[in-house]
């Protein structure tokens, strides 16, 4: 088991590079024909990563996000669905390009960390731990999508301003298309980022006894919460839209990685991995 | 050489800004430049073409005579500094300029390779002119042919079929902007050609609504009727600018009729939906620093020739087609030209005789193998004296001064080019 494990993973990690180069590849061709083909190719990353957190669960025993490596799949998963159930609904031009790098960037660090089964302690062995942790990750899978948009958005703006039309011009999405995908996926993201923090207050409650404990990652997620609160409420209310939304877009998601990473690096605290 | 010289200068827009161009731009009309042209000694014709992108003047001007400076000073008045008018400044004689009037006619030159409204505004210009009388016969026929150069590209080449002019290049850039042009609408400021064209090519991509803002209302409501849309008065301009998205500006103001002060206050009310300017007036209507607005994009006439060149690899293999063409009628109309003058006449009469001579005296000397040297000298003599007698009444018949003037001179030109077979290879080939 252990062995498919860990060829799954492989696989996942090279699948999801040919989709990545495929759709580079399109990106500069503009050749419908490949984008149908890198299309396949990530919706196989999906599938096979789906099978990889599934083999993994069965290995552990329990929903495979408590270490480091893990918490990343998890990550890129969420972002590979994301991606997909969206692109179910909306086209937006390239878009694909810049999530299938950042999925396979994700993978690519996952893959630098130990892969080794983290023994759960007893009193986090709860149903809380997938609802909890899987709710946060699909946030976060949103917020990265609307961390590319933002990126995209902020090259487009810049070649419309400054009326320089480059590589990019004709092949990036109108504004507006870009800005409603930072709305949509801001949204979805901002929900489920809710929840997870709700979900999380509640299994603190009764693992440890107490709502919040201002441990950092707590305080961490609550200022991604609120920076995303700003932003959305500033949207509705005074029409923070366009360049000041796409910025705020990669300012959220560099406070999400922040709280993914820096903390359990730099602060530590009880959601440490590997602990 | 011919007695006359064809000369072209202006300024377009790749070689002055729109900031020298505003300041040029003959917005009165023909009457008045065209008239004041008639002052200048030693034009003997001209014509002036003035659009939005280039104001240009051919002239057919005696051979020694100097009218530059003077043409320069009618162009540029005191208006612009005398070493910004070399700069800017095109000056093309004969041939070149013969080129040059082929290629703007093409619409090889434009801004928007390919687009066809030059043409008509060539045609319109020289209309004018031929009324007031500023053309003459060597006008006429130079831009007849550029007339014929032009239908030639177009249906030679597939420059046209991706024709773009400047109005398509806004509804490119307001899809960029927008995506969907569906529920936006479009607010005209003017309502002149340029606008209406625009209208029509974004009601084609579907957009919501038009608005026309006119300083005449009568204008406004004719216009707006055709894209059923709605005519406000232009004091209500900034009142409107909460409602629509994007604005096309057109009008003949010379004053900048729409500050970045008033726009910022309504992108407020506007929640920073974007807003989109499109000024194609020359001299400009909206303030260049609106651009400097968040979620407010300006292009200026000057702007919208960078979104052109985006398609511009797939055009550029057709423009070479295309000037190729130019450079072949330019060739053709040289060799008329050439050939209109009697110095050339006469060299070639004298060629054609001289050959006729030589070739029958070589048959001749061929066959009679036997005669001595003086004997050939002698029937060679013979021979020169033959065609040079002939050839007096002809030469002398094209360098009488009989009747002056430049008309006869052609005539005569044509009736011995005709009379001794010397048009073939020599003009239309």
């Amino acid at each position: 088991m252990v062995e498919i494990n860990y060829l799954l993973f492989r696989s996942v990690l090279g699948i999801t590079f040919l989709a990545a180069a495929a759709y580079l590849v399109f990106f500069v061709s503009q050749n419908n024909k490949i984008r149908k083909m890198a299309r396949v190719i990530l919706l196989i990353s999906g599938v096979l990563q789906t099978l990889h957190i599934v083999s993994r669960y069965i290995l552990a025993g329990h929903t495979p996000i408590t270490s480091q490596h893990e918490a990343v799949v998890f990550f890129a998963w969420a972002t590979t669905w994301a991606y997909l159930s969206f692109r179910w609904r909306y086209t937006v031009k390239n878009f694909g390009t810049f999530v299938s790098i950042l999925i396979f960037c994700l993978l690519l660090i996952s893959s630098f960390s130990s892969r080794d089964f983290t023994p759960l302690l007893p009193a986090l062995q709860s149903i809380w731990l997938p609802i909890h942790a899987g709710v946060s990750i699909i946030a976060y899978g949103f917020l990265s999508l609307a961390f590319c948009g933002g990126l995209m958005y902020l090259l487009q703006e810049r070649e419309l301003k400054s009326k320089k039309f480059g590589y990019f011009f004709s092949r990036f999405p109108s504004l507006d298309a870009l800005d409603q995908l930072n709305n949509h996926c801001l949204t979805a993201g901002f929900v489920f980022l809710t929840l997870g923090i709700v979900t999380g207050s509640i299994w603190a409650r009764q693992a440890w006894g107490t709502y919040w404990q201002w441990d950092p990652k707590e305080t961490w997620s609550l200022i991604t919460w609120f920076l995303y609160l700003v932003q959305l409420h500033q949207r509705y209310t005074v029409g923070w839209r366009g360049k000041r939304a796409a910025v705020m877009a990669i300012v959220g998601f560099a406070a999400v990685v922040f709280t993914l990473w820096g903390v359990t690096y730099l602060l530590g605290g009880i959601h440490s991995y590997a602990a | 050489m011919p007695r006359e010289r064809i000369l072209l200068l202006g300024v377009n827009h790749k070689t002055t800004p729109v900031e020298v161009r505003e300041k040029i731009a003959l917005s009165g009309g023909y009457k008045e430049p065209l008239a004041a042209l008639k002052n200048i000694d030693g034009l003997r014709e001209y014509y002036l073409l003035s659009t939005c992108n280039r104001v240009e003047l051919l002239l057919v001007t005696e051979a020694e005579s100097n009218v530059e400076e003077d043409i320069i000073e009618f162009l540029f008045g005191g208006r612009v500094s005398g070493e910004d008018c070399q700069q800017y400044l095109y000056l093309l004689y004969d041939k070149e300029a013969v080129r040059h009037l082929f290629m703007v006619a093409a619409s090889l030159d434009s801004m928007v390779v390919g687009e066809a409204q030059i043409l008509g505004q060539l045609k319109e210009a020289y209309r004018h002119a031929a009324h007031f009388g500023c053309t003459g016969p060597l006008l006429n026929k130079l831009i007849h042919r550029s007339f014929s150069v032009a239908k030639r590209v177009r249906t030679e080449t597939a420059i046209g079929s991706s024709a773009v002019s400047v109005s398509y290049a806004a509804v490119q850039l307001a899809k960029k902007i927008f995506g969907n042009l569906g529920d936006k609408s479009v607010l005209l400021v003017g309502a002149g050609e340029m606008a209406e064209l625009a209208a029509e090519h974004l009601v084609g991509q579907g957009i919501g609504s038009v608005i026309v803002a006119n300083r005449t209302l009568d204008r406004a409501v004719d216009l707006a009727k055709r894209f059923n849309g709605k005519a406000v008065s232009m004091k209500e301009l900034v009142a409107q600018l909460e409602h629509v998205d994007i604005i096309i500006s057109s009008t003949g103001a010379t004053e900048i009729i729409l500050q970045k002060d008033e726009v910022k206050s309504v992108m407020r009310a506007r929640m920073n939906r974007p807003l989109f300017f499109i000024d194609i007036a020359v001299p400009r209507d909206l303030d260049p620093r609106l651009n400097e607005l968040e979620n407010v994009y300006l292009y200026d006439i000057d702007d919208l020739s960078n979104v052109v060149e985006i398609n511009k690899s797939e055009r550029d293999k057709e423009a070479v087609k295309a000037t190729r063409i130019v450079d072949e009628e330019t060739l053709k109309f040289e060799r008329w030209f050439v050939g209109l003058a009697v110095t050339p006449t006469i060299q070639a009469l004298k060629e054609k005789m001289d050959g006729i001579g030589q070739l029958e005296l070589n048959r001749t000397l061929a066959r009679m193998p036997d005669m001595t040297d003086s004997d050939r000298e002698n029937l060679g003599r013979m021979v020169t004296a033959i065609t040079s007698k002939i050839m007096h009444d002809p030469l002398m018949y094209l360098k009488s001064e009989s009747c002056a003037g430049r008309d006869n001179n052609d005539l005569k030109v044509t009736t011995i080019r005709e009379l001794f077979g010397l048009t073939k290879g020599n003009d239309e080939q």
